[in-house]
């Protein structure tokens, strides 16, 4: 795919209506390309997770145009963005969001299940994405037998399985210590780069900042500044 | 995904159970009591039924049902004898005794007397001895439960059934023990003792009228019904047909008696409390997986395959359930009937049928409910924490 995976142009987005209508996007423009690890930073209610759920398209914007691995996802339907996320999105969220009662390899099998894979070969897929989270011993328990830390690389290794050209993350460290939050956060922006995979992450931790390629500062709806990271 | 569904399902194990258990106990009860019902019921018929030969009944119009007993006289057999389309009529008594055991107790019995000749009216299924024997003198045959319960011989300590030799006393009259046969219990529990027609006079000799039914075969070709009608027309009597006396029998009991709304009650009790804790458990279970089927709408899954997903889990609770628990009702039933014979139970499969719907109706109620949230669920709201 050529261009960027992920552009937006003047998009919007309010909460409510009449007077207690919030305008979480005050006309964003933004744009990662393949291979970029991009974090979105800001205070709380600056507007991150909307644009990130915007982008992810599990939410509409309300106005301009947001452009998606080449999809305009105004113009597609919700089926076809539910098709969107499934072959094209990878997500990593703050909690884990891990099925309890299925084991690791299980739980990272399931956007490959979701796709149609059979039950056999998405496991087999499984067992090998958690190799290099390192947690390929690790198979067959469950995610309650697992750190914290290991807990989120099960759901990195989730994210990746599919291989989508694009990861979303919901503030993926928010849960861990710091030393821990820098292990992942590592280990996300270093798959993402081997697989040439654009990766947005919202974060407010700026303890991990530096794994980024471009930080955008976002703040009341919009983003104030994109700064580029060196040494990277 | 289907097979993650059940794993998602199974792998919460306390939950698990409680819906199965909850679904199981429902189960039993809906299986339970209607069968301990039908078997009641059919101790208002199984006497009918017992005989298994015979087109058409004729009885005293005023007779309302099988233990409504309003004698006839003995000229009413020929009556009935010389009406077109009837092959054979044989008389039949019935009503009760009084016998005295050895050991000087009274036990009060039902009597039934058949034609001495044909036999016919006796028992379908003899354990002891043989129908015939009824002819020897002072020959009666017993009913196999009763012969080891409330017939039962006192031998020291203990007891014994009743068997070939063994003599009581009905109406200050002996009768000796011919045989033993299965016997349908009948609605008071009595024992029952098969006699012949002409010793019932024996027994009974201060009775002017002896004759309580009429057993009809209707020759070969002719309409049972169109016999029983002809019989009515000439000789006054109700005449029935076999089924036509049966459902008579049962309307009586179940208009006449509190038993269908008292089972009603306790069997609907039952099942709504198992169909609430067993819903309401499910429908919390799904609830509760309600962040993982937003992360996996996230994911890329379609409404549609969340519905089957948890369709799936719907059904193979129900299945388990009920499969656990009419499995227990019909194990309990039937080994309490087989310790006990005046234990009844009936299940026909028409039962089971019943029973497995109402049983899955309950979880795919529970799972419309809780899908109804799962398709509405925004995957965006799996981006708060």
């Amino acid at each position: 795919m050529s261009g960027p995976m992920v552009q937006c142009q003047g998009l919007t987005k309010t909460y409510g209506t009449g007077e207690t209508a919030v305008q979480a996007l005050r006309g964003v423009d933004f744009q990662a390309d393949a291979g970029e690890v991009v974090m979105l930073v800001g205070p709380s209610g600056c507007g991150k997770t909307t644009l990130i759920s915007v982008l992810a398209g599990v939410m509409d914007g309300d106005g301009g145009s947001v452009r998606v691995l080449g999809h305009e996802l105004t113009k597609l339907s919700g089926a076809e963005k539910t098709r969107l996320r499934r072959h094209g999105i990878g997500f990593v969220f703050q909690s884990f969001n891990l099925v309890p009662t299925l084991s690791v390899m299980e739980n990272v099998a399931v956007p490959l299940l979701i796709q149609g894979e059979k039950r056999s070969r998405a496991l087999e897929l499984a067992r090998a994405a958690l190799e290099p989270v390192g947690l390929a011993d690790k198979a067959k328990v469950l995610p309650g037998q697992l750190s914290g830390g290991q807990q989120q690389r099960v759901a990195i290794a989730r994210a990746i399985v599919h291989a989508p050209p694009l990861i979303v993350c919901d503030e993926p460290t928010s849960a861990l210590d710091h030393r821990t939050g820098e292990q992942v956060v590592g280990l996300l922006r270093d798959l993402a780069r081997s697989r040439d995979c654009c990766l947005l992450v919202v974060t407010h931790d700026s303890r991990i900042f530096p794994f980024a390629d471009r930080v955008a500062e976002m703040d009341d709806g919009r983003v104030l500044a994109i700064r580029q990271n060196t040494g990277n | 995904m289907l097979v993650m569904a059940l794993r998602m399902l199974v792998g919460d194990r306390a939950k698990y159970l409680g819906i199965v258990v909850a679904l199981a106990f429902t189960s039993f009860v809906m299986i339970q009591q209607p069968a301990t019902f039908l078997g009641i019921l059919r101790h208002t018929y199984g006497f009918i039924t017992d005989i298994g030969i015979g087109d058409v009944w004729v009885m005293d119009p005023k007779a309302k049902h099988l233990d409504d007993v309003k004698p006839m006289m003995d000229s009413e057999l020929q009556r009935v004898r010389g009406i077109q389309g009837v092959d054979w009529a044989m008389p039949l008594y019935k009503g009760g005794i009084r016998a005295r055991l050895d050991n000087g107790d009274f036990v009060q019995c039902q009597m039934i007397g058949i034609d001495e000749t044909t036999l016919i009216g006796g028992p379908g299924r003899m354990v002891l001895g043989q129908l015939a024997d009824l002819r020897q003198a002072d020959g009666i045959i017993i009913d196999t439960a009763s012969a080891a319960s409330r017939l039962a011989i006192i031998q020291g300590a203990g007891k014994r059934p009743m068997t070939i030799g063994d003599s009581i006393e009905l109406n200050d009259h002996r009768a000796q023990v011919v045989g033993t046969a299965i016997s349908s219990s009948n609605f008071q529990s009595m024992p029952t003792v098969y006699t012949t027609y002409s010793r019932v006079k024996t027994f009974l000799p201060s009775e002017r009228k002896l004759l309580s039914f009429v057993l009809v075969g209707v020759k070969d070709g002719a309409d049972p019904q169109a016999v029983a009608d002809a019989i009515t027309r000439s000789t006054g009597l109700a005449a029935y047909t076999t089924e036509g006396f049966i459902d008579r029998s049962l309307k009586h009991f179940l208009g006449n008696t509190g038993m269908i709304l008292n089972f009603a009650m306790s069997a609907g009790m039952g099942f709504l409390i198992g169909a609430f804790i067993a819903g309401q458990t499910f429908y919390n279970f799904t609830n509760d997986n309600l962040r993982h089927f937003g992360v996996m709408k996230a994911m890329g899954a379609g409404s549609g395959m969340l519905v089957r997903m948890i369709l799936v889990q719907a059904l193979y609770l129900g299945l388990t359930g009920f499969g656990l628990g009419a499995g227990a009702g019909a194990a309990m039933g039937f080994n309490l009937a087989r310790v006990d014979p005046h234990l009844v139970f009936r299940m026909p499969w028409q039962l089971i049928a019943v029973g497995g719907v109402a049983a899955l109706s309950v979880v795919i109620v529970a799972a419309l409910l809780a899908i109804r949230k799962v398709v509405r669920l925004e995957p965006a709201q799996v981006f708060k924490a």
